[in-house]
């Protein structure tokens, strides 16, 4: 090998702008997907509706297809969209926040923090509105949260410890979770839907709800990029190009809370979401949170929406829950992932 | 150590190893025999005793030998075999943290007993043989994805945890398609309880014991401690590595999974009791005895705080365990950062 090393040329302005407009495209691309899988998701079911149908059911009070369209496929179609939007934006921020290619909602237990506060609100406190239960599921997502990574080891947190310190939350509060079930067995058979996290339960009533807290979670995410960018150089690094470490952890922490509850209040626990979609998206875009975390807020619905689907047509007549289908999915995903990588000096 | 001599015969052992086991087994006898004696017709541990030894009236005998002895020889069956298997797993692991749960073991014995109740709609002995497929199977798998790299290190822990949702989420699709009757009965085995337990779900389990724990703790325990030191280090002490790891991990997931069949998965004391045997007794090694009775006296005290911590209710052993085990994991990680091991 020579020692002459090829220095890369800085690059040109034209080069920069070539790339941006790249980017704007691929995003432009990804929301094309995000509406064609949206409307297949309106249209296939255990009723299939031909397109035109779709666009009338949409449109005209008349169609005979106005109900099913409004009052199932819509509102389950919707919260799709928004499961999909918290957990991959979820995902993604913890994992820059964290500096740690593992990370996720689900696997590190915050979806089982508010799974058990929500439980406890339906149970003890018999509460009953979603409005209720809503604060239930962030305050459990957001301690949760906070626990995670005071043990997980904050900033040092390895891989390992962090999964672990996720795994022994996890099966914590399942365990109370279980034995609130138990102890109400009238709630069982509700709930052993909701705790696989399913999308069927769509009401528009619960899509309006979570809506604002969605924009929320997604308006802080999207605005703490640029100081995550900073921050993966270190503190110091960050606090040298201006971001404040303190504030963007808040911060991040705050939106992880407000899209890991949404999520967890309006669907149950969905796992590998928030885990695969940042990593997918990282090949197309790179490092750049700037980039990467709108990508994930598209892309994510798309992978949920299609597995939703998936769920609708391989068990016919009946449905696959679509936490079922992600973990189906998205395990082999982990599993290859954590093979790939050297983790052992990690 | 001491070494007791009888003419050519001599054994070694460690007086406080002995002295943790023994006081180990007290407590689990004691437990038993507390909740043998509690329920809507209490006895007195004195009364237990007379039966169990033989005398006492023929309706007590009844409700002692039929109705409750069943539970607490499942418990302590149980509890050993768990904490035995989680001796040896953490051992060739050679990670504290390297129990069957965490690796997905146990979720994988789950899988295969829900599979043969939902969809076979087997019970009895199709039950013990559903845990042992799907604990095998998951081992296979295991064992497929680390490779060369072998049964250590964080790869592993990080796989096992994967797998383990993996079959968390498999396990929850197998409910949902079970009829309503069946899913409570599943969902109250996955939940890992002592209740309605017979002798037709244990005896399977204790035969399984017989075998296995002679042939741990006489013939195997010796090359583990040896196999603790690194695989160059036991070869070169004569130790046919590959063939000693082979034997006694499938001893290990078959006591886990009959465990699992038994009860249904009881989450953590697998992982605890060694630790606490082995903090207890100071003493390298697996500490397998001692391990095996910390693991019955923890099941059968978890059993009682259920039965007796809410009136009218009794909650599943697993779920005690699970709450329990999970904040010891949590204090794990907290102090063994502090000594810099994980």
């Amino acid at each position: 090998m020579s020692t002459l090393v090829e220095t890369p040329s800085p690059p040109t302005a034209r080069a920069v702008g070539a790339r941006r407009s790249a980017r704007v495209a691929g995003l432009v691309a990804a929301l094309l997907a995000l509406g064609v899988v949206s409307v297949a998701s309106l249209a296939v079911g255990a009723r299939p509706l031909p397109i035109g149908d779709v666009w009338g059911g949409l449109t005209d009070p008349a169609s005979p297809a106005y109900t099913l369209v409004h009052d199932m496929r819509l509102p389950r179609t919707a919260l799709g969209v928004l499961a999909g939007i918290c957990l991959g934006l979820g995902g993604a921020v913890m994992q820059a926040l964290t500096r740690n290619p593992i990370a996720d909602p689900g696997l590190l237990g915050i979806n089982a923090g508010a799974s058990a506060a929500v439980v406890t609100a339906i149970s003890v406190l018999g509460v009953t509105s979603f409005l209720g239960f809503v604060w239930f599921s962030f305050a459990g997502a957001g301690i949760v949260a906070v626990l995670l990574y005071a043990i997980g080891g904050g900033r040092g947190a390895t891989p390992a410890r962090l999964a672990l310190a996720g795994s022994a939350l996890s099966a914590a509060l399942f365990s109370y979770v279980n034995a609130v079930m138990l102890l109400d067995t009238a709630a069982l058979d509700r709930m052993r839907f909701w705790t696989v996290g399913s999308l069927a339960a769509g009401d528009p009533a619960i899509v309006a709800r979570v809506a604002p807290f969605v924009g929320l979670g997604l308006l802080l995410a999207l605005g703490v990029a640029r100081p995550l960018n900073a921050m993966a150089m270190g503190d110091d690094a960050a606090r040298g190009l201006g971001a404040n470490p303190r504030r963007t952890r808040v911060v991040a922490i705050a939106a992880i809370t407000l899209l890991c509850g949404a999520a967890t209040a309006a669907c149950g626990p969905i796992v590998f979401v928030g885990l695969m979609v940042p990593h997918l998206v990282r090949v197309l875009t790179g490092p750049d949170l700037r980039w990467l975390l709108p990508y994930c807020a598209v892309l994510a619905p798309v992978i949920l929406l299609v597995a939703d689907i998936t769920g609708r047509v391989v068990a016919r007549p009946s449905e696959l829950q679509v936490g079922i289908v992600t973990v189906v999915l998205g395990g082999p995903f982990f599993l290859y992932f954590v093979r790939r990588r050297r983790m052992e000096r990690s | 150590m001491s070494v007791l001599r009888a003419g050519d015969l001599s054994v070694r052992f460690r007086p406080r190893a002995l002295t943790v086991g023994a006081a180990c087994l007290a407590v689990a006898a004691a437990l038993a025999v507390v909740a043998i004696g509690s329920g809507d017709f209490p006895l007195t541990p004195a009364q237990v005793v007379e039966i169990l030894l033989g005398g006492g009236a023929p309706s007590d005998a009844f409700i002692v030998k039929e109705l409750r002895l069943p539970r607490v020889v499942t418990g302590l069956a149980v509890g050993a075999a768990l904490g035995l298997g989680g001796a040896v797993f953490q051992s060739l692991v050679r990670n504290p943290l390297g129990s069957p749960d965490i690796l997905g073991f146990t979720q994988g014995a789950s899988s295969g007993v829900l599979v043969t109740i939902v969809v076979f709609g087997g019970g009895g002995a199709a039950v013990a043989f559903g845990a042992i497929g799907g604990g095998i199977v998951t081992g296979l798998v295991i064992m497929a994805l680390t490779g060369r790299h072998g049964l250590h290190g964080q790869r592993l822990i990080l796989i096992g945890i994967g797998i383990a949702a993996i079959l968390t989420g498999v396990n929850g699709y197998l409910l949902t398609q079970a009829q309503i009757i069946d899913a409570a009965r599943a969902f109250l085995w996955l939940a890992g309880s002592l209740n309605g337990r017979g002798w037709s779900d244990v005896v399977p389990l204790l035969i399984a014991l017989a075998l296995i724990v002679p042939f741990l703790v006489l013939a195997a325990a010796r090359p583990m401690r040896m196999l603790e030191m690194g695989d160059d280090a036991a070869q070169g002490l004569g130790i046919g590595v590959e063939r000693v790891r082979m034997g006694v991990l499938v001893a290990a997931v078959l006591a886990i999974a009959l465990a699992a069949a038994a009860a249904g998965p009881v989450n953590f004391v697998a992982l605890v009791a060694p630790q606490l045997a082995r903090r207890l007794t100071r003493a390298p090694g697996p500490n397998l005895v001692p391990s095996m009775l910390m693991g019955a006296a923890l099941l059968m005290a978890a059993d009682l705080i259920g039965q007796r911590a809410f009136a009218g209710t009794q909650l599943p052993v697993g779920v005690v365990t699970g709450l329990i085990g999970g904040g010891y994991l949590v204090w794990l990680l907290v102090t063994e950062r502090k000594s810099g091991r994980i």
